[in-house]
């Protein structure tokens, strides 16, 4: 076997083995909340989404800078599938919210600063993949990509100092930070499944990077026969 | 000073192609008048309402018809390889970019200065108490928007997809200056005290800068050939 296979090998086994561990912490282990009853077993799902989506779109920003400086088509590869999970975990995080938000605050959505720049980061990072079907040209799509992958980020956190000043300025903040701590209870689930979820996603990262240099070297023989074929 | 000279001439040139024409600029004003006109429908803009959503509706609009002439901005260029003639100019390719930007930026302020006016006409709304406020966050709210506008629009026009991608790629990182600058905006109008949005200007300036300087860094790669 393939040194690389062996290293993605031990990496989804042991994403596969902490998500069952986190799996059996949350649902069988850790109490259920006293007010907010099983709906509370989200956050385990929507904290570590959150997270993952953070780190994912901070490893599009290292990917991105490093290829332009180095111009190999290795971080363009990174780039993207880190974009792509980014995405997805975003997707997760602001669809298990509402869940979570409607039977706590009795509202589907709030502007909440966390929501609001959750939501942002989603429409700027799709709006990078959007951008990567549309460029044209491999190399230019690369060298856009890495452009706005820069810039996107960049505006991350003033989405988030915006959204938080924005609710400060118009709507005094109503429900209570419950920030007050986790019950000791619950820590072994949640540091688990945020283990597993970031486990999971260099899984994915190493897994969607492979597929996109495959995709890249695929295209490269096409041209190559093409050109063979019709001169 | 180089840069700046060189920067004035490409205004210049803007300047002087548009007032020949003046094609963008009566379609962007024109733009603006029917937005603020299907506003007043769409919304039924009534006297108890009319402060709360006048701040959203003015930036909306000057978005929007600004939104045209960032389009226009590097199109025309794409004609007969104009832009290829500014890269071959022997200077820094980030002049271009400045050059571009201030030039957007006049237009910007010439179709804010037009309007205004007809918006305070149409809405039956006062002037603020502090004019030079009110400027202020005009000026700071329109910088940010053609500062990363004039960038992404030079990206968007160089993809095979062009003009359209540009508002896909712009309004969700504008969002921290559309926020500062309807909130700016709303606490002039609504006569708050300045400690209770002064903050806006300070995130307003901050994605300024941010956006001059960022872009200005990379315009160099993003003209590459």
């Amino acid at each position: 076997m393939e040194k690389n296979n062996l290293w993605e090998l031990i990496l989804g086994g042991i994403a596969y083995l902490s998500i069952v561990v986190a799996l059996y912490l949350i649902f069988l282990v850790a109490p259920e909340e006293r007010v907010m009853g099983i709906v509370q077993k989200i956050f385990y799902f929507h904290v570590p989404s959150a997270w993952v989506a953070f780190l994912a779109f901070f490893v599009v920003f290292i990917g991105s800078i490093m290829f332009l400086f180095k111009r190999d088509y290795y971080w363009d590869a990174v780039s993207l599938a880190s974009a792509e999970i980014g995405v997805v975990f975003t997707t997760i995080v602001i669809t298990t919210g509402p869940i979570w938000a409607k039977t706590v605050w009795n509202a589907w959505w709030t502007w909440d600063p966390k929501l609001t720049t959750a939501i942002i980061m989603w429409f700027i990072y799709l709006a990078y993949v959007v951008l990567r079907l549309a460029a044209g040209e491999e190399e230019k799509t690369a060298r856009f990509a890495a452009i706005f992958g820069i810039i996107g980020f960049l505006d991350v956190p003033l989405v988030f100092a915006a959204g938080r000043w924005w609710q400060k300025t118009f709507h005094p903040i109503i429900f209570n930070n419950s920030n007050g701590g986790l019950d000791p209870a619950m820590k072994p689930a949640f540091f688990v499944s945020l283990f597993a979820f970031t486990i999971l996603y260099f899984y994915f990262l190493v897994k969607s990077t492979k597929i996109n240099l495959a995709q890249r070297e695929i295209n490269r023989l096409k041209d190559a026969v093409n050109e063979k074929i019709y001169g | 000073m180089t840069l700046i000279k060189s920067a004035l001439a490409i205004v210049e040139k803007d300047l002087k192609a548009e007032f020949h024409s003046k094609e963008m600029l009566s379609v962007m004003l024109v733009f603006a008048l029917i937005v603020l006109v299907i506003f007043n429908f769409a919304f039924d803009v009534k006297k108890q309402i009319v402060q709360d959503i006048f701040p959203g509706m003015i930036w909306i609009t000057f978005y929007f018809s600004g939104l045209l002439g960032l389009n226009r901005s590097f199109f025309i260029e794409k004609n007969q390889d104009c832009l290829l003639g500014l890269m071959l100019a022997p200077v820094d390719r980030s002049v271009i970019f400045v050059g571009k930007m201030l030039s957007n930026f006049i237009f910007l302020l010439i179709i804010e200065i037009l309007t205004l006016p007809l918006f305070f006409i149409f809405l039956n709304i006062a002037l603020p108490q502090n004019l030079a406020l009110f400027f202020l966050v005009l000026f700071l709210g329109s910088l940010g928007f053609v500062a990363i506008g004039t960038f992404l629009a030079a990206l968007s026009v160089n993809t095979r997809a062009s003009d359209i991608l540009l508002p896909v790629l712009l309004f969700p990182v504008l969002i921290p200056v559309v926020l500062g600058s309807v909130a700016a905006t709303k606490g002039i109008f609504l006569n708050m005290p300045i400690t209770d949005w002064s903050i806006w200007l300070k995130i307003l300036g901050v994605y300024d800068l941010l956006f001059i300087v960022v872009p200005f860094m990379l315009f160099e790669i993003l003209l590459e050939v």
